[in-house]
């Protein structure tokens, strides 16, 4: 089963990437308020059901791809 | 028995290169360094005190001590600590520390974005622990940084929680990475776990500029030969 976990920094937590990509960007000459640097992380898996692969996941989450402390994440399962 | 060397376990990772330092640094201070396999499931008997060293252990893939707090030998150092053990964190050691949970708070890239290496002031601000014992209130220590990400980060219930508990020992006096309350050093709420992102262990020869230091780990030999004795 594919998944993806996007790992984001947690709003009002300090993003120096974010801020040196905006900046870049606006130097390039697009109109850029705001970039906002995260990690996208692509797996196969294996599992019965998608419920299950979420649950799974869910433990990746917690225990080693997000910091929950300053990061938060957003999984998708492929249907 | 006042020339007991007391055992300090160094624990070597894939990617440290701080941890001959430390050993060095350690047997000049009057300890006995022992270096010890991130893969070995035990820490040596008779062990006084472990540290972290400073280094990029694997890679520093995914977050800087992400996966090196799934070692084989941190279950160890987790019940050493959890028995009131003796444990340094320096640099890369403090980011394993606070993401094996042993320490509060995190480590983030620097706010500059740039790899910060240089000597820096700090302020002491505890010197009732075993790892600044030999420093006096409010002194000046200057210790060199080196480091891509060591911004601390704590939110705000939890950084008022450590400025209650008097838990951040160290403090930068002029902030070189970003850190929440110029955070430089930090204990666990027991006193018996403390990361900082300085490296006293290229602090402790004159040669090297500072011997500031030597304040720190010598501390900590002088807290592991008395924990060697009330062991024996």
């Amino acid at each position: 089963m594919k998944a993806t976990v996007l790992v984001r920094p947690k709003p009002g937590i300090l993003d120096p990437q974010g801020e040196a990509v905006e900046s870049s960007l606006r130097h390039l000459g697009f109109a850029v308020e705001k970039a906002r640097v995260g990690r996208l992380v692509e797996l196969e898996i294996e599992a019965e059901d998608p419920a299950r692969a979420r649950d799974e996941l869910e433990r990746m989450c917690e225990q080693l791809l997000a910091n929950p402390l300053i990061e938060s994440y957003e999984i998708t399962v492929a249907p | 028995m006042t020339e007991r060397r007391p055992k300090i376990a160094i624990v070597v990772f894939p990617g440290s290169n701080d941890d001959w330092d430390a050993a060095l640094a350690f047997e000049a201070l009057g300890a006995e360094p022992a270096l010890v396999w991130h893969g070995e499931l035990e820490l040596p008997r008779d062990v006084a005190a472990v540290a972290l060293p400073g280094g990029f252990s694997y890679g520093d893939y995914l977050r800087c001590g992400a996966i090196a707090r799934f070692a084989p030998v941190m279950a160890a150092i987790t019940r050493f600590a959890a028995d009131g053990g003796l444990v340094l964190g320096i640099c890369n050691g403090f980011q394993i520390l606070c993401e094996a949970g042993l320490l509060p708070g995190t480590l983030r890239p620097n706010a500059s974005l740039t790899f910060a290496c240089r000597d820096v002031p700090l302020v002491v601000e505890r010197t009732d622990t075993p790892f600044t014992s030999r420093c006096v209130a409010g002194q000046r220590l200057t210790i060199a940084i080196k480091h891509g990400e060591g911004c601390y980060f704590a939110d705000e219930p939890l950084l008022s929680e450590l400025e209650a508990n008097g838990q951040i020992a160290l403090r930068y006096e002029q902030n070189p990475n970003g850190s929440v309350a110029a955070v430089a050093g930090v204990l666990n709420a027991e006193g018996n776990v403390f990361g900082l992102m300085p490296h006293p262990e290229h602090a402790v020869d004159a040669l090297l500029g500072s011997t500031d230091g030597a304040l720190v780990l010598g501390s900590l030999v002088d807290a592991a030969r008395d924990r060697a004795l009330a062991l024996v």
